[in-house]
């Protein structure tokens, strides 16, 4: 904001910057700080860490920002972005090179991959055509509707989708000279299109078409009233989202090197509304919050469990009973509780800014 | 009124700037409109009046299209809206505003109003943020100024007073190039400081642009227009000058003397 305050005197100037592209850059101090010590990681930390925790969370984070476009800037609780992410999976395994020989076409990444994100792209818009026209709890259950029944359609299905057993050892292209499965480079991508889907939805926030969003989710009869579409730019925004959802799949079928039923299963569809709702709807970092702590509970609360004597087994009962103090707590997740301490803290000079 | 009636109207084109024909809106078995027949000259400024439950914002409801009509037809301009979404109404150069104010709570001022000038051009569905020099952001501006909200411009609406809402509930309606504006009770719990502010941007309206408004405050509706219609039960029961619907016996006993008996 020092761009703005610089220019205070002048009326006609002063507004400006905030809408322009410096905005992004003017971030807070600690995603400065989160986002070099992510650069630095591979420095020193296992390939473990980089992948299984750092680069799954990203992942995870990615899709969970696709649903906290929907439901934080527009009001509408999909939960078909999971499917969406798993659509594009498949069609990456379908398009490219698996052990499935007699199914997959063996097409080169550079033609399967944008193929995939293409066709994730159109089913998610498809699903934001269904389900715009209704409200509240009933989007919920229509989109939940279409992702069981993509659940169903992959494991009863074995001419495309190989039924029950999905894809194994799904390759990660070598592209530009570099082994993308290798760990570095693997966490470099997942890296990269994170960041640049984090950047995209913030700058997008404050677009005609983010604003207009948010207008929808406050009132949706008055942005009729002032010659918005709302059910256009519903759909759009399902379309937008499902571009982030369908890139995070890419990586999310690399990752695991396989794309079965199971993979956006009803299971893992709530997990992304848990991790996008315990992060924070509120804001586009929430949904990677949700997803680091996501992410750390499902890898370290068996050990967690057994460490303190108890039964390992119970470890999905520590995830639950995280998520749910969280989101007793506080409504908006994580970012609500931080929210409200920084206000504590900030008292005595509070600033006229946005919050 | 500084400009006369006459200058005003030969400011516009021929074609009236609403003409309701039989317009009737059924809620169930409910008549909310029974047969609205109304005819609106471009330029002019009318008031409805009527007691709660006449049917004034249910007819606004179905000139902008919020509800259908359940028959009859809605010209604008000479052009049969009657089917056409909310949307392509107001494109087309249709204002309204809301007796409870529609506001976008968790957006500042100047995104409120920035949408209203977004809605009615094009780019709606831009990625890209708005330039330095965005002539819209100075349509923006230019409005929020207008109606007194420079101040608090960068507040979310949640925190704005009543009387401030009433006021960006106005400056939506502005938005753009309106040709025809429907105000729905905009003084309703205004102070009479904030009641003559509205007066005088109502009266400082550009010529050519018409409006309907509902208000229960005669003082502000018959300072404000030169034609009145008054409805009674979902129907259109009187219409006339200012003066005359004043003075006429039967308004007066159905209306503005013991209405509420």
């Amino acid at each position: 904001m020092a761009l703005v305050e610089a220019t205070r005197g002048s009326p006609a100037s002063a507004k400006s910057e905030d809408w322009s592209l410096t905005g992004i850059f003017q971030a807070h101090p600690v995603l400065w700080l989160l986002a070099v010590f992510l650069l630095v990681l591979p420095a020193f930390a296992s390939n473990f860490v980089l992948i299984e925790i750092f680069g799954w969370a990203m992942i995870l984070g990615m899709i969970a920002l696709s649903l906290m476009f929907l439901a934080g800037y527009g009001g509408m609780v999909s939960l078909v972005q999971m499917t969406v992410a798993g659509c594009a999976g498949y069609m990456v395994a379908i398009f490219g090179t698996t052990v499935m020989t007699d199914i997959s076409l063996g097409w080169p990444w550079w033609v399967g991959v944008p193929l995939a994100i293409v066709i994730a792209v159109i089913f998610g818009t498809l699903s934001g055509v269904l389900s715009v026209r209704t409200e509240g709890i009933y989007t919920i259950m229509i989109t939940l509707a279409i992702a069981s029944a993509f659940y169903y359609f992959t494991l009863q299905n074995y001419t495309i989708f190989n039924g029950f057993s999905g894809f194994n050892a799904v390759r990660t292209p070598i592209a530009f000279g570099v082994d993308w499965r290798s760990a570095v480079p693997f966490y470099y991508l997942i890296l990269f299109w994170a960041v640049l889907a984090y950047l995209v939805v913030v700058y997008v926030s404050r677009s005609p078409f983010g604003l207009a969003l948010q207008g929808i989710r406050d009132n949706a009869r008055r942005m009729a009233a002032l010659g918005f579409n709302v059910t256009a730019h519903r759909i759009a925004a399902y379309a937008f989202a499902a571009l982030i959802a369908a890139v995070a799949g890419v990586l999310l079928v690399w990752h695991g090197g396989q794309i079965s039923p199971g993979t956006a299963g009803v299971g893992p569809v709530i997990d992304i509304l848990i991790i996008a709702v315990a992060g924070g709807l509120s804001r586009p970092i929430g949904a990677f919050i949700g997803a680091i702590i996501y992410v750390m509970l499902r890898t370290f609360a068996l050990d967690a469990l057994v460490a303190v004597g108890l039964d390992g087994k119970r470890f999905q009962l520590l995830i639950g009973l995280g998520f749910l103090l969280i989101v007793l707590f506080s409504p908006d997740g994580i970012l609500g509780l931080w929210a409200r301490w920084r206000a504590r803290m900030q008292r005595p000079n509070t600033h006229g800014g946005r919050a | 009124m500084a400009v006369s009636v006459a200058e005003r109207l030969s400011a516009v084109g021929t074609a009236n700037a609403l003409e309701l024909r039989g317009v009737t809106r059924l809620f169930g078995a409910l008549a909310a409109l029974t047969d609205i027949t109304l005819t609106v000259r471009p330029g002019e400024r009318r008031a409805v009046l009527g007691s709660n439950g006449a049917g004034k914002t249910t007819l606004f409801n179905c000139i902008t299209g919020d509800f259908p009509s359940t028959s009859g037809t809605i010209r604008f301009f000479g052009e049969d809206v009657t089917h056409f979404p909310p949307h392509e109404r107001i494109r087309r150069g249709l204002r309204r505003t809301y007796q409870i104010s529609a506001l976008f709570t968790g957006l500042p001022v100047i995104d409120n109003v920035y949408l209203a000038c977004r809605g009615v051009s094009r780019g709606r569905y831009s990625l890209l943020r708005p330039r330095r020099n965005d002539a819209l952001m100075h349509a923006a501006e230019n409005l929020v100024q207008a109606v007194h909200l420079t101040g608090v411009k960068e507040q979310l609406v949640a925190e704005l007073s009543h009387g401030q809402q009433r006021q960006l509930e106005i400056a939506l309606a502005l938005a753009g190039a309106p040709r025809f504006i429907l105000f729905d009770e905009p003084a309703a719990g205004l102070s009479p400081t904030e009641r003559i502010e509205l007066i005088e941007i109502l009266t400082s309206l550009p010529p050519h642009i018409g409006y309907i408004v509902i208000e229960h405050d005669m003082d502000v509706a018959l300072r404000v227009v030169e034609s009145v219609t008054m409805m009674h039960n979902g129907r259109i029961f009187k219409e006339g000058r200012p003066e005359e619907i004043e003075s006429d016996p039967e308004v007066q006993e159905l209306y503005l003397g013991g209405g509420h008996g």
